[in-house]
């Protein structure tokens, strides 16, 4: 058995390799070799004109890597040298072409290695230079193999040939050889000559301020390393929020400065009750079936409704009442007391409102953020559990007309200020509205969000005041947070299968208003 | 929310005008509805089948067209056509009418006492000289389908059954009888089945499966008889082949039969509002008479106006706007609900006709007027009231004993998979999984999690509880249990909790468990934290 809520996670602490750093490059130079360096100076300072670095390495009889080792770290230092580079090319031997330099063409060297009594192909074929050595050796007929010698094929000498080598100095640049044995190569070196503040002496650079140089003062004459800017900085030890919850505490602050105060929605299981009779939603309604809606099956059935209510809740439904003439069939209270995973937050709104209703009535304002589960079909953009925002609004005389202003005011502070409202159906609400909002990327109308305005039905069975009316508007955390962070899978966003590095990446959120 | 497709051609012709797709899109969102997708029947045939199967069909543009729920109403291009048109002021909304037949008695359906058992309600209605068309008929047919998926909830609050009338003679029985008692020859096949036998034959419809549990474990199922026996349906299930309609059918008999009878008659009525449009006399329906088992007798369809007053006062406060009580009449009368100023101060007079069963309180009335008026002409404003906000905040989170026994879970009974069964009661699992699928990321990972599990509570009315939890994970290629040490003394140092025996926080191992020593540190992490 499983568990049935996905985890909503967030990374602690940071936890990046740091390979880079702003001193990286002169960390790098300051590993030159002291020995080198100055070398290289007295080279400089003697030369006529300028120093060529293969040379200069040729004559120090150091590799000539290093020296440009050290030619980069003088350029760090300032303008004690100049160096610009310049390429040559010539030939020179790849590794096989200096083999055979040195130890004959490899047809020689099978040539060589049969005794006058032969060899085992097998065993000629085990040495370096056998494979190639002996298909040409072969076409030159220098040797011949005999396949029905007893212990398997067998190698011998045809000819006697006595060898001399010469080295080939010159190849063609265009031979179109597979093997080139000598390959073109382009040298890279420099021309070295005295900078305009040259001298045979080098200060150190220091790479840090220290106290002990505040101290004496000698931080004055010390000459400091410049900063690499081209470097990534070190990555401060931190931990990341999950983007859902950047998200939610935006939206959080958003109700909060409108002056909402929060619902208290921890309570995942509902009963039926509160969640869809008392917000007049017929027991038969396609919502309550087994395809929409989680049921419990332990503890499967909820008690304790307030009897008088529950009453007036079961007349409405059933026979009408407060001008209504309801929906007229038999409702059944065993229906009402299944228990299920809410499927909307309202359901906690309600139980608000009835509370409210048992006092003497004064003006709220309330706000959800919090998980709802429906038993939806799963897909990219859909999972059976997302988290409701939910606002509501309970005061006398509201308008239809105040719950469009209360929206823009809302979309405003997300950034949203193009707003149409398309007539809606909702078994609670009447007026219901769809929110559309322009999207200017999609160049069309979006919908943002549902809203409404609570039926008589609900309101008035709870015993709140006839003149009292309740707006309310709801919509998803998942859809504006996958919009604002471009997530197309919601799975990468929720769930155990969340992409650590989209948590550790993601930037701040900032609802433009 | 139903989605009805719908000609593009057909539905201009009939609305008198084409329009743009956007235009045509504009007017649907004033309306209340959405002009979902512009589609085709081969572009959804090659997109459902592949384009091989789609190759010789129609290339007709359809509209999908999302209707609301309770909109009944506007589930058939009829009824669309008709709602639109008298929004547009271009027509009157028609009045329906029913009438008595003109030669002879009404057709009677006599219902008996034994449907009590498992279907207990009928209704049923005449449309007399009807004339079809294939598009007509086409139609008729989709908007039973609809119903039956909407406000008949899949068949089982209500059936349809329509049948030719000069088929089968009356009067009808509506009876319930065991399904090894019942045997006809149903629609569409060519031999005769009995009930019992039809239930294991529709098993493996892909249509019908849908509807068979709806009787299956009844002792007796449905059935009614006309004055020969000849079987018109069983319902939910099947109608007969013998009384089946065809384009060439004049005259329809229609029966509903229902668990509820409240949506039956709400069935009935859209049935025949919608189609008696093409009767000879548009707009009539010949009733039938319903004889219950105890002699009462009922006469169907209802077709029932109702008629409400309300104040012109009432539409402006709840709106927001400042109508006359002419205009807001003027207004209602375009939402096909006929209005009229009574001339008793800013009194309103509302007929709502039968087509409209979803006005069943002014506050519906008022939403029409608002709608007429143009949701997005109404001025915004902003409400005065004054409140202060307050928060649910870290304040009300308790640090409490962290729990070493599984406690018991709630369980959901009609899980979505067999991962998610029970309502978790530990966050721990949840961490571990997301440790699992990022094992690609950089060590050490270092995640934690603060919400709420499910716990079973009978003191609670739902018998079930939300509780806060935090959890923490340290996942590293050496143990590091001082990390996760050193977290939880820092949440308990920040939430002012001293490190102390007795009067404090501390950490002692669980009995049978073991920490260090490398492995899955969480055992060491399921020490119990005592307050």
């Amino acid at each position: 058995k499983g568990t049935l809520f996905s985890p909503f996670l967030t990374s602690l602490l940071g936890s990046r390799d740091v390979t880079s750093g702003l001193f990286q490059a002169s960390q790098g130079s300051s590993m030159a070799d002291t020995g080198v360096v100055e070398s290289l100076l007295g080279l400089v300072e003697k030369a006529d004109g300028g120093v060529d670095s293969l040379e200069a390495a040729a004559g120090l009889g150091v590799d000539h890597q290093l020296l440009v080792g050290a030619v980069k770290s003088l350029q760090a230092l300032g303008d004690l040298i100049s160096a610009e580079l310049r390429s040559s090319k010539h030939w020179e031997l790849s590794g096989e072409g200096t083999e055979i330099a040195e130890q004959g063409s490899h047809e020689a060297r099978v040539f060589g290695s049969i005794p006058p009594q032969g060899l085992t192909q097998s065993d000629l074929m085990k040495l370096s230079f056998g494979k190639i050595g002996f298909s040409k050796a072969m076409s030159s007929k220098w040797i011949r193999v005999d396949k029905a010698h007893e212990g398997g094929p067998r190698v011998f000498r045809t000819v006697r040939i006595k060898f001399t080598w010469t080295v080939i100095t010159a190849f063609s640049e265009n031979r179109s050889s597979t093997r080139v044995l000598p390959a073109f190569r382009t040298v890279k070196s420099y021309w070295i000559t005295k900078g305009s503040s040259f001298s045979t002496t080098i200060t150190k650079q220091e790479t840090e301020l220290t106290p002990e140089m505040i101290a004496s003062g000698s931080w004055k004459e010390k000459k400091f390393k410049p900063y690499n800017f081209q470097a990534m900085g070190v990555a401060p030890d931190c931990g990341h929020m999950h983007p859902l919850m950047k998200v939610r505490t935006q939206f959080r602050q958003i109700f909060l400065e409108m002056g909402f105060t929060e619902m208290p929605t921890n309570n995942f299981i509902e009963s039926s009750f509160w969640n869809f009779d008392s917000l007049f939603q017929p027991q038969q309604h396609p919502a309550r079936d087994q395809h929409d809606t989680f049921f419990l099956s332990d503890p499967a059935l909820a008690h304790d409704f307030p009897q008088d209510y529950l009453e007036r809740v079961k007349k409405v439904h059933s026979e009408g009442g407060y001008g209504s003439q309801g929906y007229k069939y038999a409702w059944k209270v065993e229906e009402a007391q299944k228990n299920i995973l809410r499927t909307h937050t309202t359901a906690v709104s309600a139980r608000m409102l009835y509370k409210l209703a048992q006092q003497k009535f004064t003006p709220v304002k309330y706000f959800s953020i919090d998980r709802v589960f429906r038993n939806e079909t799963l897909d990219a953009t859909h999972l059976a559990e997302f988290h409701q925002i939910e606002g509501v609004v309970a005061d006398r005389g509201l308008t239809l007309g105040d719950l469009m202003g209360i929206l823009h005011a809302f979309f405003t502070k997300l950034g949203i200020t193009k707003l149409r409202f398309k007539p809606a159906y909702n078994p609670y609400t009447e007026p219901s509205m769809e929110v559309f909002s322009y999207h200017e990327g999609l160049k069309k109308w979006v919908e943002v969000g549902n809203s409404g305005v609570f039926r008589p039905e609900m309101l008035l069975p709870m015993g709140l005041p006839e003149d009292v009316s309740v707006i309310a508007w709801g919509l998803s955390l998942e859809r504006p947070t996958m919009i604002k962070y471009g997530i197309n899978n919601i799975r990468e966003l929720v769930g155990h299968k969340v992409n650590l590095q989209m948590v550790y990446d993601s930037p701040v959120c900032r609802l433009e208003s | 929310m139903p989605t009805v497709g719908v000609k593009r051609d057909l539905l201009f012709t009939a609305l008198g005008r084409t329009y743009t797709d956007e235009e045509f899109d504009e007017l649907c969102f004033e309306y209340g509805l959405e002009l979902d997708e512009i589609t085709s029947e081969k572009e959804i045939i090659s997109r459902e089948q592949g384009g091989s199967k789609a190759s010789g069909a129609s290339d007709v543009i359809l509209y999908k067209i999302d209707v609301p729920a309770n909109r009944y109403d506007l589930l058939c291009l009829e009824g669309l056509v008709r709602g639109l048109q008298v929004f547009m002021n271009k027509m009157e909304a028609p009045r329906y009418r029913r009438v008595r037949p003109v030669s002879g008695e009404p057709q009677r359906l006599v219902i008996t006492k034994e449907t009590a058992a498992v279907r207990p309600h009928a209704v049923a209605a005449v449309l007399r000289n009807i004339t079809f068309t294939q598009e007509r008929y086409d139609s008729f047919i989709e908007l039973q389908d609809k119903l039956h998926q909407n406000v008949c909830r899949k068949r089982s609050l209500v059936a349809i059954g329509t049948h030719d009338l000069d088929t089968i003679s009356g009067p009808f029985t509506y009876t319930a009888k065991p399904p090894g008692e019942i045997s006809f020859k149903p629609l569409n096949q060519t031999k005769e089945y009995t009930a019992t036998q039809l239930m294991s034959l529709y098993k493996t419809d892909s249509h019908l499966k849908h509807f068979l549990h709806i009787i299956e474990d009844k002792p007796v199922y449905p059935v009614i008889y006309d004055s020969n026996g000849v079987v018109l349906s069983m319902p939910p299930i099947i109608n007969g082949d013998h009384s089946k309609i065809s384009l060439e059918t004049k005259n329809v008999f229609i029966e509903c039969t229902a668990t509820d009878v409240t949506k039956a008659k709400i069935v009935l009525d859209m049935m025949v509002t919608m189609f008696s449009e093409y009767c000879a006399q548009p707009f009539t329906v010949e009733e039938a008479e319903v004889v219950y088992p105890d002699g009462k007798t009922c006469k169907y369809p209802e077709l029932a106006y109702r008629k409400e007053k309300l104040s012109s006062e009432f539409i402006n406060r709840k709106v927001g706007i400042n109508e006359s009580t002419e205009t807001l009449a003027r207004l209602l009368t375009k939402m096909c609900l006929r209005s009229e100023v009574t001339g008793a101060g800013d009194e309103i007079e509302v007929e709502i006709p039968p087509t409209r069963s979803d006005v069943i309180h002014a506050c519906d009335i008022m939403e029409d007027a608002a709608m007429a008026f143009g949701f997005n002409n109404i001025p915004y404003t902003t409400p005065l009231t004054y409140t202060v906000a307050h928060q649910v905040g870290v304040s009300s989170c308790t640090v409490g004993r962290a729990l070493t026994l599984a406690p018991p879970a709630v369980h959901i009974a009609n899980p979505k998979t067999a991962e998610f069964q029970v309502a978790r009661t530990t966050l721990l699992p949840g961490l571990l999984k997301t440790v699992a699928a990022n094992r690609k990321m950089p060590l050490p990972l270092k995640l934690f999690e603060i919400s709420d599990v499910v716990l079973k509570d009978e003191t609670k009315d739902v018998g079930a509880r939300n509780s806060r939890r935090f959890c923490a994970v340290y996942y590293n290629k050496s143990p590091g249990f001082e990390v996760i040490h050193g977290l939880l003394d820092r949440t308990m140092q920040l939430l002012e909790e001293k490190s102390a025996r007795g009067d404090g926080y501390h950490i002692q191992a669980a009995e049978g468990k073991k920490g260090g020593g490398g492995g899955w540190h969480f055992r060491a992490c399921r020490n119990s934290l005592n307050r």
